[in-house]
């Protein structure tokens, strides 16, 4: 959106451009309505025109709203020959493949709880042997989980080592993305609390890797997840930390700013990009629109899961860096790494609305100039 | 026109360029119509208020209150035509139309001191004290010629527009 001399409507070739967001446009806060010099007159006070076209830019399109669009794969089968072969794809996923994967999924769920529940209450005095089983334990359901949608996963780069002070973050599409790191290291995850099978599965068996409850709705939670984070990610027998500094899952086309939470523990940060292949199904959980377990199920039926996952190189804190640039930095290398446009909004503006000091910035810098041209009659 | 999965038949794509007197080509209704869509997340064909503020950079628009009065409870039809003063080929009498219709609280095509200090309000919050914020109206109206009981109207928005005021 752009305003000429004198508040002028200018449409830049940009402002209709319902296809595509303006995010390159984009420049977060500053003064919206241009400041011509001299006296002030009757048309600087009432011409406001320039916040119209922004907030009607807005409303036609934002670079907010495109980061939680579901991208279903394109439909392919609009013709007559291309029909019947997709409904033999769906008998064959529906009838055929989601059973297999049921059973495929049972039969883990049965080794495992008959490995674990033993293990969990009979090695209670030798902690190293217990926390170890129950580590591989865990990896291999994830394993049985991540074979029930027909997992393709690649994965690049070093396997990462389990140092102390070391902690992963990574871009956030689904839940399986646990589930997809997990299966090649245990790692100790922060995640929000959730009701249901889930948020059984949460303090029981997530209990055995390391876990870290947090809730998003409650704002004095986030001084004690801090405390939490930094005490585990000092301790030397624990997993490695893996967090996602997004706050909330993305559609994995863009990434929402990362929040510094992550950044400010003194460890050295592991970036790991996810990249989900559209072809095959897409992966973004829209918490919005679906269940997680209708999420899973979607997954189950589909023909495969394939993924991308790059272990990129540690990145440390340099020392003229704060650590909100550090996030940010960090936010570069995973996203050109998985091919994601960088958004300036935090994530959890899902959740709420932003912050009045926004508005009041806006505000502050045109009373400030109407001020201002007054005295300089 | 319904929700998300339904699709918009040309009639009615032809319906609403009419609506708005061509302010849009028909791909650009379409292109509208999936956004209205995606905004109208209940499928109940109408975008409410609290939607319309889900889009962060609208929220954080100092007219963005003002806005919603207009922009409650609209079907497709009525935004498109709430939206076309802002398409490229809109005539300027259109945009200034559009303004005073934001300015003319009670609707009768006049725009009283009272109105323009609102929407100054809007604009400034609580940087300029209402004291100041009359003042300064004051003084800038009676540099243009009008009074405190002047009533505005479109001619002098035109005026406006083009800066000789």
């Amino acid at each position: 959106m752009s305003s000429g001399k004198g508040g002028e409507l200018i449409p830049s070739s940009s402002e209709l451009d319902l296809d595509r967001p303006n995010i390159e446009d984009y420049l977060p806060s500053g003064s919206s309505i241009h400041e011509p010099l001299g006296k002030l007159r009757l048309c600087d006070l009432l011409d406001i025109s320039p916040t119209l076209t922004e907030a009607a830019g807005a409303i036609v399109d934002d670079s907010f709203t495109q980061c939680f669009k579901s991208n279903p794969p394109e439909p392919w089968n609009w013709n007559v020959y291309l029909f019947p072969l997709w409904c033999c794809g769906v008998v064959i996923r529906y009838l055929i493949l989601f059973p297999v994967r049921v059973i495929v999924l049972t039969v883990g769920w049965i080794i495992f709880l008959s490995c674990f529940i033993p293990v969990h209450l009979l090695l209670k005095g030798h902690d190293k042997l217990q926390k170890n089983m129950e580590r591989a334990l865990v990896e291999l359901i994830c394993s049985f989980f991540v074979a029930s949608w027909t997992g393709v996963i690649n994965y690049h780069g070093p396997r990462p080592s389990m140092r102390p002070k070391q902690v992963f973050v990574a871009n956030h599409t689904s839940m399986i993305d646990f589930i997809i790191l997990e299966q090649m290291s245990s790692f100790a995850v922060i995640m929000q609390k959730h009701p249901g099978w889930v948020g059984l599965l949460q303090s029981t068996i997530l209990e055995s890797v390391g876990c870290i409850w947090f809730n998003r709705t409650e704002a004095k939670d986030r001084e004690t997840v801090t405390k939490k984070l930094r005490e585990h990610s000092q301790g030397v027998d624990n997993n490695p930390l893996l967090i996602f500094p997004e706050g909330t899952c993305v559609n994995n086309q863009y990434s929402v700013m990362f929040k510094k939470g992550a950044f400010e523990l003194g460890c050295t940060i592991c970036p790991i990009a996810i990249k989900y292949n559209k072809i095959f199904v897409d992966a973004f959980w829209n918490s919005r629109k679906q269940s997680f377990t209708m999420h899973l199920l979607q997954l189950m039926t589909s023909w495969a899961v394939v993924c991308d996952v790059w272990y990129l190189e540690p990145q440390n804190l340099r020392p003229d860096e704060t650590p909100i640039e550090f996030a940010e930095r960090v936010r570069d290398i995973i996203s050109v790494r998985a091919g994601l446009k960088k958004v300036p909004w935090d994530g959890y503006l899902k959740y709420s609305r932003p912050s009045p000091k926004h508005r009041e910035q806006k505000q502050q810098s045109f009373a400030e100039s109407v001020l201002r041209r007054l005295e300089e009659n | 026109m319904g929700n998300t999965s339904s699709m918009l038949t040309q009639y009615d794509i032809e319906e609403v360029q009419q609506h708005c007197n061509n302010a849009f080509s028909q791909q650009e209704i379409v292109s509208l119509y999936e956004r209205f869509c995606q905004l109208d997340r209940n499928g109940g064909g109408f975008v409410s208020g609290e939607e319309f503020l889900s889009v962060p950079e609208f929220a954080v628009n100092p007219l963005s209150q003002r806005l919603l009065t207009m922009l409650d409870g609209l079907n497709f039809k009525e935004f498109v035509a709430f939206l076309s003063a802002f398409s490229p080929r809109a005539t300027v009498q259109q945009k200034i139309e559009f303004i005073v219709k934001v300015y003319d609280s009670d609707g009768n095509g006049k725009v009283t001191f009272n109105d323009m200090l609102d929407v100054l309000h809007d604009l400034t919050g609580q940087f300029i004290s209402e004291h100041q914020r009359e003042q300064v109206l004051t003084k800038v109206l009676e540099e243009a010629g009008y009074t405190k009981e002047s009533l505005l109207v479109m001619s002098d928005f035109v005026k406006l527009r083009h800066r000789e005021i």
